[in-house]
């Protein structure tokens, strides 16, 4: 392995973990979303099936990995933004550090607004 | 460095395209570049609408049941909706692993297997997804109904 070169832009800091947080919610979306069709594909073979299966989602210990995976999306979502955004925009790459704590905040706005909702329909005993 | 026997009359103008590298076809990489941002942005929208009906509005998760999909799937506005979620997600995350997987797989074996599980599963679910979109019936004749859409009884 060469030694890392001095002075680079992205490496060990905001740019370089951004990547990395980018590639593993992207991985944990993609084999969320393979599960996904999976079973909402059991609507063709009856509605107790999927009643059966999408009742497990409904659970406690599912609510809180659904809380997670919107967490993940939003931030693939909001970070993809901000790639598109260094690539297209001139002042992109100068702003991408800036753009990332927008980022940031911008989950922890919309995290603010969906979890305690999501967490109510899960927890709350209205049911 | 690949060794190349070729003559230097033969030989590329620096920065040419792809010329004697036979792992690059055609501009193939950069529509792959293109289509990761043009479909995310879609995705964006076509997503974040997906989630804020299905887990936002009424009872969130706990309203999902067959008779909620088939209130959805009786309108040709959310088939359209998520087949065109289905295919660029599916295609958008097949394209990301394929990058990741040719950055971390270093042996040819280990590549063409890892990627010959991620095409058979970008195809068997893509193809189901698609077929149970425009094959679901919201009211199936046999089940009870009140499992069923209110529209299936009235």
């Amino acid at each position: 392995m060469p030694s890392a070169p001095a002075g680079t832009l992205y490496r060990g800091r905001e740019g370089m973990w951004s990547w990395v947080a980018h590639r593993v919610t992207g991985v944990l979306i993609f084999f969320f979303l393979l599960v996904h069709v999976l079973d909402t594909a059991l609507v063709r073979v009856s509605p107790e099936a999927y009643n059966a299966v999408i009742g497990t989602y409904q659970t406690p210990v599912m609510g809180l990995g659904e809380a997670g995976l919107v967490a993940a999306i939003v931030f693939h979502a909001f970070n993809g933004i901000r790639i598109i955004l260094v690539d297209f925009w001139a002042k992109g790459p100068r702003y991408q550090r800036t753009m990332l704590w927008i980022v940031m905040g911008l989950l922890v706005v919309t995290m603010a607004g969906f979890l305690p909702r999501h967490l109510m329909n899960v927890f709350g005993g209205g049911h | 460095m690949a060794t190349s026997t070729r003559t230097s009359s033969s030989l590329a103008a620096p920065r040419s395209r792809s010329v004697g590298r036979g792992t690059t076809r055609g501009n193939y990489e950069l529509y792959s570049w293109v289509f990761m941002r043009a479909s995310g942005v879609v995705l964006v929208v076509l997503v974040f609408a997906h989630l804020f009906v299905n887990l936002m509005v009424g009872d969130g998760v706990k309203a999902i049941d067959f008779a909620f999909v088939g209130g959805k799937w009786a309108s040709p506005f959310w088939q359209i909706w998520d087949l065109l979620m289905l295919w660029l997600a599916m295609i958008h995350g097949t394209n990301g692993v394929r990058t990741i997987i040719n950055d971390y797989a270093e042996r040819d074996g280990t590549r063409l297997v890892l990627k010959l599980a991620l095409y058979t599963a970008f195809v068997v679910v893509t193809v189901l997804g698609t077929l149970v979109i425009f094959t679901f019936d919201p009211c199936p004749a046999d089940a009870p109904a009140n499992l069923l859409a209110s529209f299936c009884t009235a």
